[in-house]
């Protein structure tokens, strides 16, 4: 097995009384899909943060890549290769497709410090975009302002920002989130062909996507990881049939 | 071309034709009120790269428009009375050459603006106009309570700085300079648009978790952003003093700060020549409602009320439609 490419290790994180994350350890593996799953309220969304910078853990470790980055802010992370998405889109509404997407290549890659020159000069940049935009299916609107597209667009444009970072692992909170049957299965069969470029933390609530998707699955209750396996462990195992799937299924 | 860049051009050949016109027919003061025009339209084209393009309602820039106009008074005061600024280690002595006196302008200010920024740009929203308004202050107090430069009554400068070749004294040949440096400014604020700073740092303004999450840091951008705002901010200023020959803590005061965020909001907020246009309708404002009464300024005060609640996108807005903002 070689090294994980993200690895959590021993997180904790209270808010006071509230222990929102306990002694969290898991990784995701060159080439798979880990689901992050659990009830309202598990700690997921701080799990999340604390993975992409966002917050700080009071004490453990966030490794990407063999690397510590737990003192890195939000955008050093990303400069190292993470590329994460957010469960409530945030775009740039009032610039087209092209510029968000843009905007990935621009952080990563070049740099934004460039004054004169027209960023529509710059070649590299727009083929960057351009690729990804064809990747998730948005090229043809690509002059379109993110604000006037539908939802389930807004969510393939996010993809899209994240691919063109060219990252080392994705995180992704909950990109099914509101979209329809339909939706959902064309996001399905998208993040399937991602898998190869980057491994996937995929935070979900929509459990077929889950089980299509997922190589792995960790259940997160109250903060801590109750059991960590294979699509088929997960659904046989006791404890994640009472605390969670129990209530659904 | 845009309706908006129609607009522009006539904006631009306006400014160009009136006061060649009032040379024509020898009307000195129509010139000089072009003049102060144009350079406080200057000033605001500083203010709206942190404004209109990063969002950063700063409530003190009037503060880089007095260094600039100070770092023309002390230049060019010391350079009247043959009192070097310094002796030793090495020898500085005042100048009143206009070119020196703009680098130094843009400098300082520009220093201070880096300074200002970088504290102020830790808060946000509210704390942001109030920490920049709280800046500005502390320079108006400063230079109310530095004898050295006239304090309170500020300071007289007896000629006006000098431009090699050209005789800054004639009215005309003035406004010349501060239109070529309008127009140079409106044209490096144009390009920093479409640039790649221009594209994160409107990005920015509309998401910084989005900017973040790409690998780029929204304070550092917005820093940039605001030193920029306040280095032409700064020019502005110097140009100013050298107009009226007279620096004051006046220039440091809120007011200030506030008539130059008027003349955005007056033009329109983000738009390339919203300042400029706002500088147009504010001195003519000045001119012709302070010409009936001494309290124009509530009139105004209505017309700034009737923009925002009406008509958002100030003149340029109203004018040629909201969309063609960000292209």
């Amino acid at each position: 097995m070689t090294d994980p490419v993200l690895q959590t290790i021993g997180l904790n994180k209270s808010f006071g009384a509230l222990k929102a994350c306990q002694d969290v350890t898991l990784d995701l593996r060159q080439g798979e899909v880990h689901a992050l799953i659990g009830p309202n309220g598990a700690g997921k969304s701080t799990l999340i943060q604390q993975i992409a910078g966002g917050l700080r853990p009071d004490t453990g470790r966030v490794m990407l890549a063999g690397e510590d980055v737990t003192g890195l802010g939000t955008a050093a992370r990303a400069q190292r290769g993470l590329a994460r998405t957010f469960q409530i889109s945030a775009l740039a509404m009032e610039d087209t497709v092209l510029q968000n997407a843009m905007l990935g290549a621009l952080g990563v890659g070049k740099s934004p410090y460039r004054f004169l020159r027209p960023v529509f000069a710059d070649n590299d940049l727009i083929d960057i975009a351009i690729a990804a935009l064809e990747r998730v299916g948005l090229a043809s609107s690509a002059a379109t302002r993110a604000g006037e597209l539908s939802h389930g667009q807004r969510r393939q444009l996010e993809v899209a920002i994240a691919l063109t970072l060219a990252p080392k692992a994705f995180v992704m909170d909950e990109p099914m989130a509101g979209l329809g049957a339909s939706g959902s299965k064309s996001m399905t069969t998208l993040l399937a062909g991602l898998r190869a470029e980057a491994p996937i933390l995929l935070v979900e609530h929509d459990m077929d996507a889950v089980f299509a998707l997922a190589d792995r699955i960790s259940v997160l209750v109250y903060g801590q990881i109750i059991a960590t396996g294979t699509v088929n462990d997960i659904r046989r195992d006791p404890d994640v049939r009472s605390a969670y799937l129990g209530d659904t299924a | 071309m845009t309706r908006e860049a129609v607009l522009n051009s006539a904006v631009l050949m306006g400014l160009f034709i009136f006061p060649l016109w009032a040379w024509v027919v020898d009307e000195p003061f129509l010139i000089t009120l072009a003049t102060k025009t144009v350079i406080l339209a200057l000033a605001g084209v500083g203010l709206n790269i942190a404004l209109g393009m990063g969002g950063l309602v700063s409530l003190g820039h009037a503060a880089f428009f007095g260094i600039g106009g100070y770092a023309m008074g002390v230049l060019a005061s010391h350079a009247q009375s043959y009192d070097p600024i310094l002796q030793s280690p090495i020898l500085i002595e005042g100048t009143r050459s206009m070119p020196i006196i703009w680098l130094v302008a843009i400098l300082t200010s520009g220093l201070a603006a880096l300074a200002i920024g970088a504290l102020s740009l830790r808060t946000s929203g509210v704390y942001f106009i109030m920490i920049t308004l709280a800046f500005g202050q502390m320079l108006f107090f400063f230079a109310i309570s530095w004898p050295a430069y006239g304090g309170e009554d500020g300071l007289s400068i007896y000629v006006r700085s000098e431009f090699p070749g050209l005789n800054t004294l004639d009215p005309i040949q003035f406004y010349a300079i501060a239109y070529v440096i309008l127009a140079g400014v409106l044209l490096f604020a144009f390009r920093l648009r479409q640039s790649p700073f221009g594209l994160a740092l409107n990005a920015a303004r509309q998401s910084a978790s989005r900017v973040m999450t790409v690998g780029m840091s929204p304070y550092r951008l917005q820093l940039v952003a605001f030193t920029l705002s306040g280095m032409i901010t700064g020019l502005a200023g110097a140009l100013f003093a050298d107009l009226n020959r007279f620096v004051s803590p006046t220039m440091f005061s809120w007011q200030t700060s506030g008539e130059i965020m008027v003349f955005i909001i007056i033009g329109g907020v983000g738009r390339l020549f919203g300042p400029v246009i706002g500088a147009v309708l504010f001195v003519i404002l000045e001119h012709v409602l302070g010409g009936i009464s001494d309290y124009w300024l509530i009139y105004l005060g209505v017309l700034l009320l009737f923009i925002v609640l009406f008509a958002r996108g100030g003149v340029i807005g109203t004018l040629v439609g909201r969309q063609a903002s960000h292209d």
